[in-house]
C-alpha cells in the first residue's frame, strides 16, 4: 500500500508504452521517489552514458506519500544523468502534478530511448500513448499546457514538460509542471528535450490505498498539528515565502553578490520580500499578489506576483500582465544580487519568462554574473555578445539575456551552456561559481561554512537542497550553530544530508522539516507502507541512497577532486560583514567529513560502509 | 549613543515614522539593552524569533542582557525561513 504497484515503461524509439510491477524489494530498501529512482537509473544505465544520448534515461518517480493527505504529499522527482554535470541528476518538483500521476494508476515512469519525431505522452488512468507533438514543439510550456488541455478538452489534466530551452538543449533547462512549479536543477529538461519528448500530461481519477488507515490519518493529522503550530511553518513561510531571507543573509553577511565579488548587496532590499509586499504601480497593488499551496500541503509558501503594467519589460506586452509563479528567494538572489539588479519588475519578468521557456534561474543568474564579470574584464567583448552590454547592475542586459536564453539565440546560446563551459571558452575558469560544473545557489559560504561543505560534497552538484545547514547556522532549527567556524560541520552536513534523502524518498517538501523531525514523518509512511518504518530505517535509507548516489558519480569519472570549491571562494577572503577576512575553511572539514561518511581518504566508501549499507 | 533599528516583515509596523527601507537611526541611553530598544518600540517579544547584532545571531532569549553599543544595527525578525 502506499504504492499502485505499477510502473509505466516508455520506449520514446520503439513508440511503446508498458506497464510493469514496481520492484517492492528495492522500495523497501530504498523507500521512493529519490532514492527508489536513484536504484532503478544506476540499475539500468552505464554511468559514463551521455547524458544527452538516447542511452540515457530519465525516471519521473513518485514518493510512497504523494497523493496522499499527508501535507506536502504531491512530490515528484525526476532522475537522470543530468548534462550540465555529468553526475547523476534529481530534481524535485511540487505542484499538482506527482499526484495526478498516482491517481491515474502509476508510481514512476520510466523514459528511454529517442522519438524520431516530437511526441508528448498523454496517460488517462490507466491508458498511456505517446501522441504528436508537432504543434506544439517551439511553443512555451505556458502555451503548450493550454493547447494539450484545450485537445483534450480536459482542464483537470497536469502537464509537465519543457519549454523553448529544453528544446533546444540549455544545458540547465528545466521541466515545468502546473505552469511555474519546476524540476528546476542540472539540465534535466535539456534530457527531455534530446529525447523529442515535449511533455507528460496526466489525468487520473482514482486515489491512493495506504496499510493502515486509522494510523495513518492519525499520525498525518498530528503532523499537520505540528505544522500550524510552528511559527515558522504555520506563519513565516505562508506570509512572506522564502524571500523574507533576502534581508536575511544580507545581514549575515553571506549574500554571494555581483559573481561572489563580494558578500553583501546594497540592493538587497528592494528586492527582498518586503518590497514584494509594498504597494507599487498605477493600481496602487504590491508585486506579491496572493500565497498558494501545492497539493496536500499546509504551509502554502508559493509566491502568486504581477508585474507593474507600467515596467518597460512589459509595457507593450499584455500577456505579461497577469499573476502568475513570483519570485522565490533562490530565484530572487540569482537574477538580482548576483548580477547587482535590483529592479524588482526586471527579476520579475526574468522569472516569468524563466517559467515560461523552461530555465532554471539559479543556474541562469549566476552564468549572467560570470558572464558580466568577464565582460567588465574585458573577456568579453560587445562582438562576443552580439552588443550587449552586460555591465553589473544592468536591468536591461538582464531581461534581453533571459530572453536571449530562453529561445537559444544570439549570446543566449553561450548563456545555455552554464557558467563553466562559458568561463573555460572565454579563458576565464576560476570566474566560474559552480562545483561539479552546477552553480551554486544563495549563500556565501565564507559567511555559513557548513554550506561551504554542502556544495562541495553534492552530489549533483552545488546545491543548497541537499543539505540545507542554513536551518542550523543561521535559523536555530533545529538548534543554533556558528557559522562562522568549521568545527562540527562534518557531521551536521551528513545528518542533514540523509535526513534529506529519505525526506525527498517520501513524497513530501523538505520544508516540513523547519518543523518536522522524522520523529513526526516516520508514523505517516508506517501508517501507508507495510512493515516497520522508523526513524532509524529511514536514516539507514537516506544514508544507503547518499552512497548510491556517490558511487554512480565516482563510476562517472568523478574523484575528491571534484569535491571543492571555486578558489574565490578558498583564497579571497570576506571583505565585509560578520564573514570579514574569513575564506571557505573546506580543507578543515572535508577529511572529517569522509571520515564520519565512512569513506576512505580519496572520498570512496569503504568495503565496511557499503556492506553496512547493503549497497 | 546611535543604533541602527532594523525591523522586518511584519515587524516593520513598529518602526517609528522616518524609517526607510525597513531601517531608522535611532538615539539611545548608553548600556541600553536590546530588550529595552524593542520594549521602546512596543515590539512584541514572542514575535521576536531572530536577532542580529552586526549580522550576528543573539539569541532571543538573552534580550534583557545583551547590551548594544555605539554603532551598533539591530536587526529583527518574527518567525522566517525559507531556500
Amino acid at each position: 500500500m502506499g504504492w499502485t504497484g505499477q510502473v509505466l515503461r516508455v520506449n520514446l524509439t520503439k513508440g511503446t508504452c508498458t506497464p510493469e510491477a514496481l520492484n517492492k524489494d528495492w522500495a523497501g530498501q530504498y523507500l521512493g521517489q529519490r532514492g527508489l529512482g536513484s536504484k532503478y537509473l544506476v540499475e539500468e544505465t552505464d554511468p559514463k552514458v551521455d547524458p544527452l544520448s538516447p542511452d540515457n534515461k530519465m525516471i519521473f518517480a513518485t514518493g510512497p506519500l504523494t497523493g496522499t493527505c499527508a501535507s506536502t504529499g504531491g512530490r515528484y522527482s525526476v532522475i537522470t544523468k543530468g548534462p550540465l554535470t555529468g553526475a547523476i541528476a534529481c530534481s524535485n518538483s511540487g505542484g499538482y502534478w506527482g499526484a495526478e500521476l498516482k491517481f491515474a494508476g502509476w508510481d514512476m515512469i520510466i523514459l528511454e530511448g529517442k522519438a524520431d519525431k516530437p511526441v508528448y505522452l498523454c496517460i488517462i488512468d490507466g491508458k498511456a500513448e505517446l501522441l504528436d507533438a508537432s504543434e506544439i514543439w517551439g511553443k512555451s510550456v505556458w502555451d503548450m499546457d493550454a493547447w494539450i488541455k484545450s485537445r483534450h478538452q480536459d482542464p483537470m489534466m497536469h502537464v509537465s514538460g519543457i519549454g523553448i530551452a529544453g528544446e533546444n538543449g540549455v544545458l540547465y533547462s528545466c521541466i515545468i509542471n502546473d505552469l511555474h512549479r519546476a524540476a528546476g536543477r542540472s539540465g534535466v529538461g535539456a534530457v527531455m528535450g534530446s529525447k523529442n519528448l515535449k511533455a507528460i500530461a496526466v489525468r487520473g481519477t482514482g486515489g491512493v490505498k495506504v496499510d493502515d488507515f486509522p494510523a495513518f490519518l492519525a499520525a498525518t493529522s498530528a503532523a499537520k498539528e505540528v505544522l500550524a503550530g510552528n511559527a515558522v511553518t504555520g506563519e513565516g513561510l505562508p506570509a512572506f515565502g522564502t524571500q523574507v531571507l533576502m534581508n536575511v543573509i544580507n545581514e549575515a553577511g553571506a549574500l554571494p553578490t555581483r559573481n561572489t565579488r563580494e558578500v553583501q548587496f546594497e540592493g538587497a532590499h528592494d528586492i527582498s520580500a518586503e518590497a514584494m509586499a509594498k504597494p507599487s504601480g498605477k493600481d496602487g497593488k504590491p508585486n506579491l499578489l496572493a500565497n498558494q499551496a501545492c497539493f496536500s500541503c499546509t504551509i502554502a509558501c508559493g509566491r502568486i506576483s504581477k508585474i507593474n503594467e507600467e515596467h518597460y519589460t512589459v509595457r507593450n506586452k499584455p500577456e505579461y500582465w497577469h499573476a502568475s509563479g513570483g519570485l522565490e528567494y533562490e530565484a530572487a538572489w540569482a537574477l538580482g544580487a548576483a548580477t547587482g539588479v535590483s529592479d524588482l519588475d526586471a527579476l520579475t519578468y526574468a522569472n516569468f519568462i524563466c517559467n515560461e521557456q523552461g530555465i532554471d534561474p539559479i543556474s541562469f543568474g549566476a552564468t549572467l554574473g560570470a558572464a558580466m564579470e568577464m565582460y567588465e574584464d574585458g573577456a568579453l567583448t560587445d562582438k562576443d555578445t552580439g552588443g550587449l552590454k552586460l555591465n553589473f547592475g544592468s536591468a536591461e542586459a538582464l531581461t534581453q539575456a533571459t530572453e536571449l536564453t530562453g529561445k537559444a539565440e544570439g549570446f543566449g546560446k553561450e548563456l545555455g551552456m552554464g557558467s563553466k563551459k562559458l568561463c573555460d571558452k572565454y579563458g576565464k575558469p576560476e570566474l566560474s561559481m559552480t562545483v561539479k560544473g552546477q552553480e551554486f545557489p544563495a549563500y556565501d559560504p565564507r559567511g555559513i561554512q557548513g554550506m561551504g561543505l554542502t556544495y562541495a560534497t553534492s552530489n549533483r552538484g552545488a546545491c543548497h537542497l541537499r543539505s540545507y545547514t542554513v536551518s542550523s547556522e543561521i535559523l536555530g532549527i533545529p538548534e543554533k550553530t556558528d557559522p562562522l567556524v568549521t568545527d562540527g560541520k562534518a557531521g551536521l552536513v551528513k545528518a542533514f544530508q540523509d535526513a534529506t534523502a529519505a525526506v525527498d524518498s517520501a513524497g513530501l517538501c523538505i520544508f516540513t522539516t523547519f518543523a518536522w523531525t522524522l520523529e513526526d514523518i516516520a508514523p505517516q509512511i508506517d501508517g501507508a507502507l507495510a512493515g516497520e518504518w522508523s526513524v532509524d530505517r529511514l536514516l539507514e535509507i537516506g544514508e544507503r541512497v547518499w552512497n548510491l548516489e556517490r558511487q554512480y558519480n565516482l563510476q562517472a569519472g568523478f574523484t575528491a577532486k571534484d569535491d571543492t570549491l571555486p578558489k574565490r571562494l578558498l583564497k579571497d577572503a570576506a571583505k565585509t560583514g560578520p564573514a570579514k577576512g574569513l575564506v571557505a575553511g573546506l580543507d578543515k572539514m572535508l577529511p572529517e567529513y569522509y571520515a564520519v561518511r565512512g569513506w576512505t581518504e580519496d572520498g570512496v566508501p569503504t568495503n565496511e560502509t557499503l556492506s553496512r549499507l547493503a549497497l | 549613543m546611535k543604533i541602527t533599528l532594523k525591523l522586518y516583515a511584519t515587524l516593520g509596523a513598529f518602526l517609528p515614522p522616518g524609517a526607510a527601507r525597513n531601517a531608522i537611526q535611532l538615539d539611545v541611553a548608553d548600556g541600553a539593552t536590546i530588550a529595552d530598544v524593542l520594549a521602546r518600540q512596543s515590539v512584541p517579544r514572542e514575535a521576536c524569533h531572530l536577532i542580529l547584532v552586526n549580522g550576528v545571531f543573539s539569541p532571543p532569549a538573552s534580550a534583557h542582557a545583551r547590551e548594544l553599543v555605539d554603532g551598533d544595527t539591530l536587526a529583527v525578525w518574527p518567525p522566517v525561513a525559507g531556500g
